[in-house]
């Protein structure tokens, strides 16, 4: 196919890439923080983003009739984040936390069995069709350089940016922030110290896990449908954003986020969308294989 | 002629420099002793002789290679052993087992021979067992041959360690504290052992320790690191009775000065 | 050094049965398992099939896994790629099947060498999510291209055994034969396992699992050895594969995805990982757990579909024994002195 490329064009796929790398940035922060703080990959971190979804889709079934749908999507995001997170300190409590000390391929295992557990009890719980959301956004939408973007395209974007800001000034100003990072660098220094390492571990998986349910939350509304299989595909994109941007660095999360949503958008221009997912992992192993650092990070291969 | 030949090796992480320029150069056929207090720079320096760490600039002449930049596996390969200062043993492994390891870069069956069991593989299996088992022998841990290594008492565990580094039949023999935690007694026993290593393999054996009698029994030439530098390096009697080094010790850290 | 060893040590390994009985047990129990074409209804053969071929992917994934200690989570593409390799050679090119089945295998493992010499020395976690991408771009890029048959995938792959036949009033057809290939596969891959455990190769598997470092002071290429038992590993799956096409005659993408991958992980990890008897049986409790499960829930009338909670089962089971019991299920045998 031909790439013929106008400016509406140009300026709606843009949005589109902000949008999904939005979404694949709040996810890959978790990773990034779960990865400095533990070095363990969440291999179940994705399904909490699927997880958010489907709290939202719940409360906002119940909430039907009341009122503006804005004020009920709201009420919606803020349990879905708070439900994720707290799922997320429980995850790492049962399953995560007696194996620090064990072998690596143990943790590992564990979280694929996690997934697995997320995935298959939301569709033991919901079914395996995809649901409706019962609210959409608003339509509403002005024009710019010839094409229409909706105020709920920006509000997304608008939102998703608040949240990382917020975290930016969570990590750097206030006394978990610094602990978290400072534990990132050494635990065992860290608890001679007085910091309470568990509770701060706890609290990285709350932060990380409600921002994936938020994202989950925009997607859901945005796209308006949900399966107990997304958080799979967006949790692989989300890891490969992460790497992008160097797994373990916050900045590089968010950057990785953002570039994944703008190669991947432009380039499904290019090679189809039936190849979008493989063109992602073809990314993260060329990526993997030839700069692991990423743009900001660290070494990924085995210590020498 | 040197085995080995050190020239301006340089470590440097950021702003601390753990080794600084050092040059110096281990002869055939000796026992050399690496002493220093600690933080001088002594198992940096083990680390990148065996390829572990990178020099951040410098050479090391090994037999007339250079092998800066080559991995730990290629640089043993060259015929370079050593052991690990906090005891580097396969744990649940049996001490014929861990012996058999250093074995591997002098033998080459692979899937092939393994899965068809030709003559040549059960040949080579063979050998390596016999190799492996001549090595248990000879450090005397022959009665512990089918136990598992972090069964074993410490002090045989560190023997373990010292048969496999032999069982790869090197040309020149590191050991990182050899004698640590051992009593007087078993430090005799180390001693006995390293002179049986130089009379049966002929090959220059080269300790990092801190106990001074046993590094005056055995060593004939001692290199004396502090701050990552060369502070001294001669025969024993020029070495401990030079002055910078009575200094360096009983001024600094006199836990380190064991008679 | 005698002067350390201060007693005698008692040296004796007992194990769970003395050695004579445990081969009458294997003995036996491959007697059972040959004659099972003869004694078995369809459906059960059907499902003795699905066991022993996953006690050879199994086996294989054991290789990657349990001796290399490297998790793969993409296993199944390697017996997509003997499948459909059988497949589009037989359907296509009309090439005799045992032909293919070599092909297949080969194929296979050179595609494990294509993928795992760059990214083997990947940690751990790393490696994991590259070899599940792996998995889906197998998988997706068979559902995309055309010679691999699109979303419907190879259908119509014929039998290269004699035509069905009654013996003594049983029937003897395709899938008798292929039961019989694929256990013949099974206990060629047990005794291929077996002597890798004791071989040089298969040592350096187990030093590089215990101390990667000291593995490497001992001139262990930790990078080349990974990537022969990835490869081996990688060469077994494809085999399977090749045997899956003909006795299915149609194959899909849908099934070679990451479950399946998932599946076979567990069978390795439920009988207990880096153990060919654990594997064996770990395999047959994946596949037969649920048909027992599906027979309870017709026994007992409780109305609840095990199938649909199968995966939910096998994910709770691995948090499970990971915590728990990560040794496996099957008691250890060697008690040692």
């Amino acid at each position: 196919m031909g790439l013929h490329l106008t400016t509406d064009m140009f300026v709606q796929q843009l949005v589109n890439a902000l949008i999904i790398g939005s979404f694949y940035a709040l996810i890959a922060l978790g990773y990034s923080m779960v990865y400095g703080i533990i070095k363990l990959l969440n291999f179940a971190h994705g399904d909490l983003f699927m997880f958010g979804a489907f709290i939202g889709y719940t409360v906002l079934a119940k909430l039907t009739g009341t009122g503006s749908s804005l004020l009920g999507i709201l009420i919606a995001f803020l349990i879905a984040m708070l439900v994720t997170g707290f799922l997320g300190m429980g995850i790492e409590r049962m399953a995560y936390r007696p194996l620090l000390k064990a072998p690596r391929l143990s943790i590992l295992i564990t979280a694929v069995g996690m997934s697995l557990f997320l995935e298959n009890g939301v569709m033991a719980a919901y079914g395996a069709k995809p649901y409706i959301m019962p609210v959409t956004l608003p339509t509403a939408a002005f024009s710019f350089l010839g094409t229409k973007i909706t105020y709920s395209q920006i509000g997304i974007i608008v939102l998703s940016a608040l949240l990382m800001v917020a975290l930016q000034l969570f990590i750097h100003k206030t006394i978990y922030g610094k602990a978290m990072r400072a534990i990132a660098i050494d635990q065992t220094a860290c608890s001679l110290v007085g910091i309470n390492v568990k509770k701060v571990i706890s609290l990285t998986f709350f932060v990380g896990s409600a921002l994936a349910a938020a994202a989950g939350m925009m997607n859901a509304t945005y796209y308006g449908n949900i399966t107990f299989m997304m958080g799979f595909i967006f949790g692989l994109k989300a890891f490969t954003a992460a790497v992008i941007g160097g797994i373990g660095n916050i900045q590089g999360a968010v950057l990785g986020g953002l570039t994944l949503g703008v190669l991947e958008t432009f380039g499904t221009l290019v090679i189809g969308s039936e190849w979008k997912d493989v063109f992602a992992f073809l990314i993260l192993i060329l990526l993997l294989v030839l700069k692991p650092t990423g743009i900001l990070g660290e070494k990924v291969t085995e210590r020498m | 002629m040197a085995i080995i030949e050190v020239r301006k090796l340089h470590l440097q992480f950021g702003g601390l420099v753990a080794v600084n320029e050092l040059s110096f150069e281990i002869p055939e056929n000796i026992v050399m002793s690496v002493i220093g207090p600690n933080g001088a720079g002594k198992t940096s320096l083990f680390n990148m002789l065996s390829g572990f760490y990178q020099p951040t600039r410098g050479e090391i002449i090994f037999n007339g290679t250079n092998i800066i930049g080559r991995k730990p596996s290629q640089i043993t390969g060259l015929g370079m052993a050593r052991t690990f200062q906090n005891l580097r043993v396969f744990p649940n492994l049996t001490v014929l087992e861990n012996v058999m390891a250093g074995m591997h870069t002098r033998t080459k069956q692979g899937i092939i021979g393994a899965l068809l069991q030709t003559p040549a593989q059960k040949k080579e299996e063979e050998w390596i067992h016999n190799v492996a088992m001549d090595c248990i022998r000879f450090v005397g841990i022959e009665p512990y041959t089918h136990r598992r290594a972090k069964n074993l008492p410490y002090g045989a565990q560190r023997y373990l360690e010292i048969a496999r580094a032999l069982a790869i039949q090197p040309k020149i023999l590191f050991l990182d504290e050899p004698a640590a935690g051992f009593t007087f007694n078993e430090k005799q026993d180390l001693i006995d052992l390293i002179h049986r290593i130089r009379e049966t393999y002929s090959i220059p054996v080269v300790l990092i320790e801190h106990d001074m009698g046993l590094i005056n029994q055995v060593s004939e030439k001692i290199l004396v690191l502090n701050y990552g530098q060369k502070l001294a390096e001669g025969t024993p009697s020029e070495v401990l009775n030079n002055p910078l080094v009575i200094e360096a010790y009983l001024g600094k850290e006199e836990e380190d000065l064991v008679i | 050094m005698e002067k350390v060893v201060e007693k005698t040590l008692n040296q004796s390994t007992s194990r769970g049965l003395p050695g004579i009985n445990r081969k009458l047990l294997y003995v036996g129990f491959l007697i059972i398992a040959m004659l099972l074409p003869f004694f078995s209804g369809p459906y059960w053969l059907d499902v003795g099939f699905l066991a022993v071929f996953y006690v050879v992917l199994g086996l294989g994934l054991n290789i990657v896994v349990g001796y290399a200690g490297l998790l793969d989570l993409g296993y199944s593409a390697f017996f997509a790629v003997g499948a459909y390799t059988t497949g589009i050679l037989m359907t296509q090119f009309h090439m005799n099947f045992w032909i293919t089945m070599l092909l297949g295998g080969l194929l296979a493992l050179i595609v494990g060498v294509i993928v795992g010499a760059p990214t083997l020395r990947l940690r751990s976690d790393y490696l994991a999510i590259v070899t599940l991408g792996f998995g889906e771009i197998v998988r997706i890029s068979a559902k995309n291209f055309s010679f691999t048959g699109g979303a419907s995938g190879i259908y119509g792959i014929l039998s290269p055994f004699p035509k069905p036949q009654m013996v003594n009033g049983i029937m003897i057809n395709n899938l008798s034969y292929c039961y019989w290939l694929i256990l013949l596969l099974a206990i060629i891959t047990m005794i291929a396992s077996k002597r890798l455990t004791q071989s040089r190769m298969g040592r350096s598997w187990a030093y590089i699992r215990e101390d990667e470092d000291a593995a490497e002071a001992m001139g262990i290429n930790r990078t080349r050895s990974k990537l022969a038992a990835y490869a081996i590993g990688a060469m077994f799956g494809g085999l399977a594969g090749s045997v899956f096409a003909i006795k299915m005659t149609a194959i899909a993408p849908e099934s070679f995805n990451f479950m399946q991958s998932v599946m076979i992980l567990l069978a390795v990890i439920l009988g207990g990982v880096g153990r060919i008897s654990g594997v064996v049986i770990g395999a047959v409790l994946v596949i037969i757990i649920p048909e027992l499960l599906r027979d309870l829930d017709k026994v007992m009338h409780m109305g609840i579909n095990f199938d649909q909670y199968r995966f939910l089962i096998f994910g709770i089971a691995l948090i499970f024994l990971m915590i728990f019991r990560p040794q496996g299920i099957v008691p250890d045998k060697e008690v040692e002195e």
